[in-house]
């Protein structure tokens, strides 16, 4: 599905990502952890096409097509998802409209026709219960209001109404508690199938225990120094990131 | 040789001075004693003050000189429209709002079948009414705007002829919203002078919506002056859409008087025009009342928008509100100049003030000036200011959501302007201008929507 070569990125002039590699398939789910300034939302940033980002070399394919040079919003299109570890506000613009939107447009993309109001309204139901957000969020403007927990309850409920074939959770664990954890970890897993695949950014372990990944990759100084089933996470855990160093 | 602006207003004052002195006759026929009787201080008035011009710090950011300067002609009796008919030019869909609907044509009353108001409401033309109802004129014509300090309150009072008077009387509430439907439509540029006088008695509620349009691609230079006065314990909310051609200005100065607990909400929704400048002055005169001044501008091309609000807080206990916003592109310019005043005696005044706007060229441009001036020492004020683009982190994250740029776009304008838009109280008429807005942002608006004629 997703084909990382020898990715490198700078931002600024400043080199962040020197030389990533990584595959993912359908129906698999991902880990990359590492501490802070090691890259990651630099990777996550790179897939969904900010375009504050200067990419230096190498090739990233989805689906057999060069991403890198695919609009953000045709990725969506195409089913590619990214929640944000800083969800933003947007007054004035409402949950439902922006959803419906959202939604109608990638539909357009497909070239299905628009939802009907009414399955709408249901399958917002469906996804509300399923992340635990309040209806009175949803009756909201985007985030606006919302606490740090709701906001990343809300990138999950936004998973869940857009179907994505390629979801990038970037740090969607930082700041929640344990049971909006569990809640964020269990719409992940209710999500998954045969034909996506997710991919999970954390600085901590703690996520993995509730979202059980396939394999685990270690981001450290712009490079995955090294890749692993899900025990790397434990040791990752235990060891803390300074014996990357000592390798 | 090349004239100066002050040559060109010095010139134009002459010519309005002199249209007026040989058409006096027939701009004094039809109307009441009070609104002769004060031509002859507003003509000197006008005669030392003339025409603002750029030195005027009040409209420095406003020039007002290439719009005078046209070639504008006068018609100062009704009979010259009334052969058209108003129903084979005119179809506009916002009259479907139920409402009571009053026409003005060229800024003459257009007799039309308004129903019969209950409750001895009166809603009628300003020049009948001024023969009418002397006793009303004689207690609030020209009572709050002043001619001496503006040339162009000045220049409206010295030719007011004609325009719209609504009268609430005490303790009524008026159950439908009066809409006032403010048309230019002629063979010439045409110049246009309208007064109205809107008077809310104690304990009344009245809803007023007035809608500018222009019917056909000439240019018009329209002078329009308001005096609203909120009695004690009355409730007024006054929406203005104006949706004007390219070529035309619109001078718009709305005067309110507030006495004691009375609200009076306006919205001012500047969809079109050439030249618009909306001047309102709000005067508390007493204590417990509740000012909103709230205003959305779109413009594009080579248009310009000014808002000038001026709230003055004589009493203490009063609250006020002034939220004004823009979206500006292409060339278009736009100035913002609002002033808080607190007197002395105005302790426990709460009053706000804020001004944001969204430049989406180069070229546009966009003045802002916040200001206040206090003298009470026990008060909450506050204001505030921002241009600036539409926010790039909110315009990714629509579009990491599939949403294409033009369309997040589009969101993020429109919900830029609602925050006004919600301010409206009538919730028929809030859809409506939310369908206008949203029309006029996608460009698909430079008329009314269902309206037949094609005009600029």
């Amino acid at each position: 599905m997703l084909e990382i070569k020898d990715l490198r990125v700078s931002i600024e002039g400043k080199e962040i990502l020197k030389g990533i590699n990584l595959k993912v398939n359908a129906g698999e789910v991902h880990a990359i952890m590492g501490p802070n300034g090691s890259g990651k939302s630099t990777l996550a940033s790179v897939l969904v096409g900010r375009d504050h980002i200067e990419i230096t070399g190498g090739t990233v394919s989805y689906m057999g097509d060069n991403l890198l040079e695919i609009a953000p919003e045709v990725r969506a299109g195409r089913g590619i998802f990214l929640g944000f570890q800083y969800p933003v506000e947007i007054p004035g613009v409402t949950m439902v409209n922006f959803l419906k939107t959202a939604i109608n447009e990638q539909r357009k993309f497909n070239n299905l026709k628009p939802i009907s109001a009414t399955d709408f309204l249901k399958i917002m139901r469906e996804k509300q219960e399923l992340v635990g957000l309040h209806s009175r969020l949803t009756n909201r403007s985007v985030n606006e209001g919302f606490s740090g927990g709701e906001k990343k309850k809300n990138e999950i409920f936004q998973m869940a109404m857009l179907e994505p074939k390629l979801a990038i959770l970037d740090e969607t664990d930082s700041g929640l508690d344990i049971d909006a954890l569990k809640i964020v970890a269990n719409g992940v897993n209710k999500l998954k199938n045969k034909d996506n695949a997710t991919i999970v950014i954390t600085h901590y372990q703690r996520l993995l225990g509730y979202i059980i990944p396939d394999f685990v990759h270690i981001l450290y100084k712009g490079k995955i120094v090294k890749s692993s089933g899900k025990e790397l996470a434990v040791e990752l855990e235990k060891k803390g990131y300074d014996w990357l160093n000592e390798e | 040789m090349h004239m100066s602006e002050v040559d060109i207003l010095e010139d134009v004052k002459v010519e309005l001075i002199d249209v007026y002195k040989n058409n006096s006759t027939l701009i004094n026929a039809n109307v009441g004693p009070q609104v002769n009787n004060v031509r002859k201080k507003a003509l000197s008035d006008f005669n030392r003050i003339g025409i603002p011009d750029k030195k005027n710090e009040a409209y420095k950011y406003t020039n007002i000189e290439p719009f005078f300067k046209g070639d504008y002609i006068s018609e100062f009796s009704i009979d010259k429209f009334f052969k058209l008919n108003l129903k084979d030019i005119f179809r506009c869909d916002v009259p479907e709002l139920d409402t009571y609907v009053v026409l003005l044509l060229n800024g003459f009353h257009y007799p039309n079948n308004i129903e019969v108001l209950p409750d001895n409401i009166i809603v009628c033309g300003f020049a009948e009414a001024s023969i009418r109802y002397p006793e009303i004129f004689k207690k609030y014509y020209s009572q709050s705007a002043d001619s001496s300090v503006d040339g162009l309150v000045a220049l409206n009072t010295l030719f007011a002829q004609d325009g719209i008077f609504i009268y609430i009387p005490e303790n009524t509430v008026l159950k439908k919203p009066v809409q006032i439907i403010n048309l230019c439509y002629s063979f010439k540029n045409l110049r246009i002078f309208r007064r109205n006088l809107i008077i809310a008695d104690e304990n009344s509620q009245a809803n007023i919506v007035v809608c500018d349009h222009t019917l056909c691609s000439r240019g018009y230079l329209t002078n329009s002056l308001t005096e609203l006065y909120a009695n004690k314990n009355s409730f007024v909310d006054y929406s203005k859409i104006q949706n004007e051609n390219s070529i035309s200005t619109q001078i718009s100065n709305t005067f309110i008087q507030q006495e004691a607990n009375s609200n009076v909400t306006t919205n001012t929704i500047s969809l079109h025009g050439g030249l618009i400048r909306n001047n309102v002055f709000v005067k508390l005169n007493a204590g417990g009342c509740e000012s909103n001044t709230y205003g959305i501008f779109l413009c594009d091309g080579h248009q310009h928008v000014a808002s000038f609000i001026y709230v003055k807080h004589d009493k203490p206990h009063c609250r006020s509100n002034q939220l004004f916003k823009g979206i500006l592109s292409d060339s278009a310019t736009g100035a913002f100049n609002g002033k808080i005043y607190v007197s002395k005696d105005a302790q426990k005044t709460e009053a706000f003030q804020r001004n944001n706007n969204i430049l989406l060229s180069d070229e546009a441009k966009m003045n802002s000036k916040p200001h206040l001036e206090i003298y009470a020492d026990d008060v909450k004020c506050s204001h505030g200011a921002t241009i600036g683009q539409l926010d790039n982190e909110a315009l990714f994250y629509l579009r990491s959501r599939g949403i294409s740029e033009k369309e997040a776009k589009q969101l993020l304008m429109y919900a830029f302007a609602n925050e006004i838009i919600t301010k409206i109280k009538v919730d028929y008429l809030k859809k409506r201008i939310t369908d206008l807005v949203e029309k006029r942002l996608r460009g698909e608006l430079s008329r009314c929507n269902e309206c037949n004629i094609r005009c600029g």
